[in-house]
Order: C-alpha cells, then sequence, then structure tokens
C-alpha cells in the first residue's frame, strides 16, 4: 500500500464524517435542492475526464474522456441552476401580513 | 523546469484545497432556507475554481476538445435545469445517470491507459468505480423512466429474483478478483461492466413507484461512492472528498426515507425492496363512507379555527397545488390557522412536497414534519387530506397483519373533523384499504383534487360577500 493510498483512506474518513455531520443539520425542507446540489458537486469528476481529452494519449482514452466531459458538465450546469431555481421559491410568511 | 512545474503543480492543489472547502461550506449553507442560495454560489466558485486547476495541469494539450465538450454539455445542461418542478424527481434520477455515466467512461478509459501495470489496490477501487457507476447508471435510467411513467410503475417480480440479481453482482465481483490477480486481462473488463450495467436494470425491476424516495436517495449514495472509488484512482483528493460527501448525503437520506417507510436498514443496504405484499385477504364487506360537497366543506372550513392540510403526491398529479394556495388565502382571510403536514414520503422523491408547496407561493414556515405537527391534531379542528392515503393510514398503528404496520403516520384521524379529496374509492397504490375513510368524523369529497379544492374557494369567497 503506497503512502498516497493511505492518505486517500484518511481523507475519505474525515470527508465521510463531516458530510454526516453537515447533512444532518440539513432541514427536510431542503432535501430535494440538496440532492440536486451534491449531484452537482458530484460532477467534480469532471476534472478527471479533463484531463483524459487535454492529454489525448490514445483515441479510446480521448473519446471517453470527451464524452465523460458532456455528461458531467450536464451536470454541473443543471444541477446548480435547478438547486437555484427551488431555493428562490421558498419564502417565509410575508411581513406585509402579519 | 523543474520548478515552473512545481510551481503549477502548487497553485493546481491550492485551488483544489479552495474547491474542497467551498464545496462542503456549501453543503453547510444548505441546513436552513436563509443560507441555501449562498450555498449554491460556494458550489459554483469552487466547481469553477477546480476546472480552472485543472486545465492548468502540465500534460494537456488539447484545450479546443476541451472547451467543446464543456460546451456542449453545458448546453444540455441548461433544459436539464429548467424543467417543471413536479419532474424533479426524474431530473435528479438522470443526473444520477449522467454522473455515473461520466465515473464509468473515465474508469474504463483509465484502465485502457495502464493496464498491464495496474497495482492490486488500484484495480481493486478501479472495478468498485466501474462497477457501482454501471449499475447506478442503468438502475437510475430505469428509475427515471419509471418516475416519468415510460416504463410500468408496477414491480416486476418472479420466482428467484433475487438469486439471480446476486448471483449476477457476485459474477461482477469475482471478474473484478481476477482483474487484481491479473490486470493485464483486458478481454474480460468488457464483461465486468456488462454485467453491472444488466445488474443494474435487474435492481430497479421489481421496485414499485411507491419506493422510489428510498431508490433515488440509494442511488444517489451509489453515485457518490464510485465518485468517490474514482477519486482513489486518480489520486485526487478532491473528488475523494466530493464522493464522499455525496455518499454520505444519499445514504442518510434513504435511511430517513428507509424510516419513514417502516424498511429495515439491509433492505436499504441491499436494494432488495421488493413490493410490500398486498394483503388480499380481509373480506371486502360494503363499508359506508360520509361524503360531502364543496358547499358542505367550505362550510365547515369556515367555520374552523385550527386546519391542517395533508398534501400527498396526487395532489402534485392534479396540479391542484396553486388552488391549495387558494384555498391557504382565503381561510386566512377569515382568521382560520391553516398549516400543511408534511410526512417524509410525500411526493416521489425526499423533501419534493415542500419544493411543491413552494412553488405554489405557500411560505416554508407553515410547512410542518410529521414529528412536529401530530402532537397538535387532537386540537385540530379540520385535518384536509388531498392525494394522500397510505400516510394517514391508521391501520398502521394498529394493525398487526397491515402490510405497513410500524410504518409511522399522520395522525389525521385524531382530528375532529377529517376530510379527504379522492377521486374514488380504489385503494391507494400499496393496495391496502385505508379505514380512515370510514369513520364517522371523516367526510369523503370524491372528485379531482383541483376541481374541488376550487370549488370550495369559490364557496368561502362567494360567502364573504353575502
Amino acid at each position: 500500500m503506497s503512502s498516497a493510498l493511505i492518505d486517500g483512506l484518511f481523507v475519505f474518513m474525515l470527508a465521510g464524517f463531516v458530510g454526516f455531520e453537515v447533512i444532518r443539520r440539513v432541514s427536510p425542507l431542503l432535501h430535494t435542492p440538496l440532492m440536486s446540489l451534491t449531484n452537482a458537486l458530484d460532477a467534480i469528476a469532471v476534472v478527471g475526464a479533463i484531463v483524459l481529452v487535454g492529454e489525448h494519449q490514445t483515441k479510446l482514452a480521448f473519446w471517453l474522456g470527451f464524452l465523460a466531459v458532456i455528461s458531467a458538465m450536464s451536470n454541473v450546469v443543471g444541477g446548480f441552476l435547478i438547486t437555484d431555481r427551488m431555493l428562490k421559491m421558498f419564502k417565509t410568511s410575508r411581513p406585509t401580513k402579519p | 523546469m523543474n520548478t515552473a512545474f512545481a510551481g503549477n503543480q502548487i497553485i493546481i492543489e491550492f485551488l483544489y484545497l479552495v474547491a474542497s472547502a467551498l464545496f462542503i461550506l456549501s453543503l453547510k449553507w444548505m441546513s436552513a432556507p436563509q443560507t441555501a442560495r449562498h450555498g449554491v454560489w460556494a458550489g459554483e466558485i469552487g466547481m469553477v475554481a477546480a476546472i480552472v486547476g485543472t486545465l492548468l495541469h502540465h500534460g494537456i494539450v488539447d484545450y479546443r476538445s476541451i472547451a467543446i465538450a464543456l460546451v456542449i454539455g453545458s448546453g444540455i445542461g441548461i433544459p436539464l435545469g429548467l424543467v417543471h418542478m413536479t419532474a424533479v424527481p426524474q431530473r435528479t434520477a438522470l443526473s444520477h445517470a449522467c454522473g455515473a455515466l461520466c465515473v464509468t467512461l473515465v474508469g474504463t478509459a483509465e484502465f485502457y491507459l495502464r493496464t498491464p501495470n495496474v497495482p492490486r489496490f488500484t484495480m481493486a477501487v478501479l472495478s468498485l468505480e466501474v462497477i457501482l457507476g454501471s449499475l447506478t447508471f442503468t438502475g437510475s435510467l430505469m428509475a427515471a423512466g419509471k418516475l416519468q411513467e415510460i416504463l410500468p410503475q408496477r414491480p416486476l417480480t418472479y420466482r428467484g429474483q433475487n438469486v439471480v440479481n446476486l448471483s449476477l453482482l457476485a459474477v461482477a465481483i469475482a471478474v473484478a478478483v481476477d482483474l487484481m490477480l491479473h490486470p493485464g486481462n483486458r478481454q474480460v473488463f468488457p464483461a465486468m461492466i456488462a454485467i453491472s450495467l444488466a445488474f443494474g436494470v435487474l435492481m430497479i425491476v421489481p421496485i414499485g413507484g411507491a419506493d422510489m424516495p428510498t431508490v433515488i436517495s440509494l442511488l444517489n449514495s451509489y453515485a457518490g461512492l464510485s465518485a468517490a472509488a474514482m477519486g482513489f484512482v486518480l489520486e485526487s483528493k478532491l473528488l475523494i472528498i466530493a464522493g464522499a460527501l455525496d455518499g454520505s448525503s444519499g445514504f442518510i437520506l434513504s435511511v430517513i426515507m428507509s424510516k419513514a417507510m417502516n424498511r429495515s436498514f439491509t433492505n436499504v443496504l441491499f436494494g432488495a425492496f421488493g413490493q410490500v405484499q398486498a394483503s388480499e385477504a380481509a373480506g371486502r364487506e360494503e363499508k359506508t363512507v360520509r361524503s360531502a360537497t364543496a358547499e358542505e366543506a367550505a362550510g365547515i372550513l369556515a367555520a374552523a379555527n385550527r386546519v391542517v392540510v395533508v398534501p400527498g403526491y396526487g395532489m402534485a398529479v392534479a396540479q391542484a397545488q396553486h388552488k391549495v394556495r387558494e384555498l391557504y388565502d382565503a381561510l386566512r382571510k377569515r382568521g382560520v390557522e391553516v398549516r400543511f403536514a408534511i410526512h417524509p414520503v410525500a411526493g416521489r422523491m425526499p423533501g419534493h412536497m415542500n419544493v411543491l408547496l413552494a412553488e405554489a407561493d405557500i411560505p416554508y414556515d407553515q410547512l410542518a414534519e410529521m414529528d412536529d405537527i401530530n402532537g397538535d391534531f387532537p386540537q385540530t379542528d379540520v385535518a384536509l387530506v388531498i392525494g394522500a392515503n397510505d400516510v394517514t393510514n391508521p391501520s398502521a398503528r394498529t394493525d398487526q397483519s397491515s402490510p405497513i404496520y410500524g410504518m409511522p403516520i399522520l395522525d389525521v384521524d385524531k382530528a375532529r373533523t377529517v376530510m379527504v379529496i379522492k377521486r374514488s374509492m380504489s385503494p391507494g397504490f400499496a393496495g391496502i384499504d385505508n379505514p380512515l375513510y370510514y369513520m364517522d368524523k371523516t367526510l369523503m369529497l370524491f372528485g379531482d383534487a383541483k376541481s374541488f379544492v376550487n370549488g370550495i374557494v369559490h364557496q368561502l369567497s362567494g360567502n364573504t360577500h353575502s
């Protein structure tokens, strides 16, 4: 086992705990936007795909990467867009009507 | 040469660090509606930082192709971000599929670039990435199809289904183990993908529409875990963090959903939902119900002090949420206190009902969670159930033979008067009879939710002039 792997496991463990603690506090009111937001964040996988396309090592890797960039990027744009649209709709009781 | 390279590398790692921090902040700000939109911005900035950092990567030569792919992807993303709110569950399932597709494709490319020199552990996580990615891809497509009602909603079950599914998964894992031992074995790699893709389809086939909130959450978790596995393959801490966050988010949501449906934890983990066996027995003797017209319902509502509306997915199907908002306004104008009781599995994905009501401009502070409002039902004059069924079924509390026994429900039956808007007396999705409808204090309002609520609103506004 390499040290990079051990580092990775530590990071995974810590991020998992942080995720648990942070997400446990999310109000059930916002569970749908939460899911579309995590979806958009998860599309960070696009960075791996970008490297494949940019390095152009083999034809196969290039085209697989190309498709991967498209599918991940659709998640990034679509995910952030719809999350923001949903959150904009959440309003509290209007102060004009006590 | 080395210094320039190192300088770039430091900038890249620093940008990734900033992105990771912003992702965590993004989720933290999602905890309350007041700060949630900051969360989106933080996520967006983090994403831009990460992409910019990646473009600085020293090996990248073909910027044009990257730009083309980014533009095409964004072009597809925009319509996916503009779907109607009722379609958000299938959109979410579709985006799980897109995320999983990306992970699978990258994993495949990495395998063929590196084989046969792949260390054992890397091959193990790469297999995990590709297996999880493929099954999430087809599974999410199936879920999206069921939610969009392109595919039949009814669960398809056959004898030995679990055995078939689990053996498929076992074969996929066996191939993965073989690849770990002989990473040069490139011929078997496509087999592993094909089996996982097939498993994804078969995993969703036996799952009915009512279980979709749990399934979507579970697929969310799988998608996150596959991205984290990809992070191990690429040795990218940013990916590991994002994957772990997404994985734990999906996991927490599936646990919440499974609790709300009284399903065991192992049921969630293995996705073996099956269908609640509808108890066909229980002689369907004719029981009488009381029904009422819109006029009578309006009279009772107008005389009430406290009303709790219990919306279910039927309300969204009938597109009645905007009419419900009018009803809310009309009753508030008369000084009636109106609140909304939201069961965790109301709607088709976690929190879906809240979004639908927020879209109709109903203030979120009037939306109450099950545990917060259940104690208030005995002091409630009227509980108005619109398009919800199983989540109000009192036999979940009392009848041990009921398939939904033990499922937490909204204690609607404790209100002084119960009104149920329903198309007909046909039982709900799970095919379970609801004793609530035969209680003396229950009034059945037969009709389409939208037009019936509209009728009540008309009566209420008409009466103000008389």
